[in-house]
């Protein structure tokens, strides 16, 4: 079966627990064990303090609207869900923000606001890959 | 930055200028043309337009796919100082900087910043591959085109600041005036704002009015030493001043989304190195690459508060006639946009510090200022240029 979206690639080691915590429904961040702020996406140094001394947590999964585009057209050939979509930048309770897809909502935006909360959604691709996508806070899944 | 760093950089402004400026023999739409053909088009016309030989070329500088050592080979000379610096389309103005820099030094004598790129047509363009980041963390979810990077932007400040797609529409419709006025342009029709809110909704909040061209175009720029550049062939324009600086690749990593750090920082470096002020520019070119570019970048340089950007266009300052006029080319919206635009605004700079403008020559400029982003605003240049000492 042809998937809608393409597969995350290609992984790179330092992510490698990101990706297997996607797969068991979790979010995990790299968060600084010196000045103790998360951070995303996963590198081997701090950006906030440049330590090395890097670990992992789980993220709430909640968060808010950072920002937001609707795509009207299809404008990557290889991204085959069908627009009308919502682009979202996601900002975690944890602090770091990210880029994924608002779901579970009407794309228009006269619906959506910035700042309003969301949380994560699961979205399995293959037995290998599973996305992060997210909802209006308390949407039923 | 402190005062020995200015005292250093002051003691760089005027030491060079730019004594050439063209586009590639056409621009817009040239399936017959290649990419390569491009920049040596405009490398030749520069050059010839500031009285010089491509053999006098030694300080090759150019951003893009094409290496500054294929543009030397090409060209049949031996460069020697090349730069490749690619950090996206503020590139060119960057170099500007670096090759002052360089000419100072003696490292060349004869600069040349070009660009050539086939963005419409794709000719002789080898294939975009996306990086590892972009792959693993925006791709899987319907990123790619620059549009669904700068909308985050865009709608943040909205939000923050209560922009309204009106606003935004006022800085095509400024630039589309002063595109009339260019017969190079490749829109010249009028526009109204209801013109660019009925426009085609590409990716919200831009419709496609909102949104920059996409063209096969080349241009390049040629600087020398001030001692060498009054035997040259045109009027020369001095650079005053030059900063640069870089923030981020993702847009995710944008500090603040809406006030970009890499504009503030290039911009506070070439003002103290000009010496010069907000006030004493009395034109400006600045990346348009969408309609909410401009604003945000006149915010950040300081030109007015956060969130007041939008004002100089709908307030007709930037318009033919207006006290600051803005994008005096008609802009990457208007009149060309390849893909990394930046050296048009420092080409259409120097054209007006020269008078060279016919009927969108602003009147009595004595200094331009020329501020371009890289990606997202994840990059920046600026330039401060002057038909004076």
């Amino acid at each position: 079966m042809e998937l809608e979206r393409p597969l995350p690639q290609p992984i790179t080691p330092e992510a490698k627990p990101y990706w297997e915590g996607l797969r068991e429904h979790k979010l995990m961040l790299p968060k600084c064990g010196d000045c103790g702020r998360a951070f995303f996406y996963p590198r081997i140094v701090c950006p906030h303090c440049h330590s090395r001394n890097i670990g992992w947590i789980q993220a709430s999964g909640r968060g808010k609207l950072y920002s937001f585009e609707i795509a009207y057209q299809t404008i990557s050939r290889v991204f085959k869900v069908k627009p009308p979509y919502v682009l979202a930048m996601v900002e975690l309770e944890e602090g770091p923000r990210m880029l994924s897809n608002l779901v579970n909502v009407e794309p228009d935006p006269k619906k959506i606001r910035c700042d309003m909360p969301v949380e994560v959604v699961f979205h399995k691709l293959t037995d290998e890959f599973t996305l992060p996508l997210f909802q209006p806070a308390g949407s039923a899944r | 930055m402190s005062p020995a760093a200015t005292a250093e950089l002051r003691a760089l402004s005027n030491t060079a200028c730019i004594v050439g400026v063209d586009e590639s023999d056409e621009i817009g739409t040239l399936p017959d043309k290649s990419q390569l053909s491009l920049h040596l088009e405009a490398i030749t016309n520069a050059v010839r337009d500031a009285g010089l030989k491509v053999r006098d070329v030694d300080g090759i500088f150019t951003a893009g796919q094409h290496p500054p050592t294929l543009l030397g080979e090409a060209l049949g000379v031996t460069p020697r100082y090349v730069d490749g610096t690619t950090v996206g389309g503020c590139s060119f103005i960057m170099m500007v900087g670096h090759a002052i820099a360089a000419l100072h030094h003696h490292l060349c004598d004869v600069a040349v910043v070009s660009h050539g790129e086939s963005g419409r047509s794709g000719v002789g363009v080898s294939p975009r591959r996306d990086t590892s980041l972009t792959g693993q963390y925006e791709i899987p979810f319907g990123f790619g085109g620059a549009p669904t990077y700068f909308g985050m932007i865009t709608t943040r400040h909205m939000h923050e600041y209560g922009t309204t797609l009106e606003q935004w529409a006022q800085v095509a419709v400024s630039t589309r005036k002063w595109a009339g006025l260019n017969p190079k342009a490749r829109n010249r029709e009028p526009i109204t704002v209801a013109d660019v809110l009925a426009s085609r909704p590409v990716c919200y909040p831009f419709n496609l009015l909102n949104i920059c061209l996409v063209t096969d175009a080349g241009g390049a720029v040629v600087l020398t030493r001030a001692d060498r550049a009054r035997d040259c062939a045109k009027k020369p324009v001095y650079v005053r001043g030059a900063g640069e600086a870089t923030e981020h690749v993702m847009v995710t990593q944008m500090r603040n989304l809406t006030q970009s750090e890499a504009t503030r920082l290039s911009g506070e470096k070439a003002f103290g190195m000009a010496g010069v002020t907000h006030k004493d520019v009395q034109h400006v070119m600045l990346y348009d690459a969408f309609t909410s570019g401009p604003p945000l970048m006149l915010e950040a340089l300081g030109f007015c508060k956060p969130g007041e950007g939008v004002r100089f266009f709908e307030e007709g300052r930037s318009t033919p006639g207006g006290s600051l006029p803005i994008n005096t080319n008609g802009g990457g919206l208007s009149y060309t946009h390849s893909g990394m635009y930046g050296i048009f605004p420092i080409i259409e700079a120097t054209r007006q510090l020269r008078g060279e403008c016919g009927a969108r020559q602003v009147p009595n400029v004595k200094r331009s200022l020329v501020n371009g982003m890289g990606g997202m605003l994840s990059a920046a240049g600026t330039l401060v240029l002057s038909n004076e000492r």
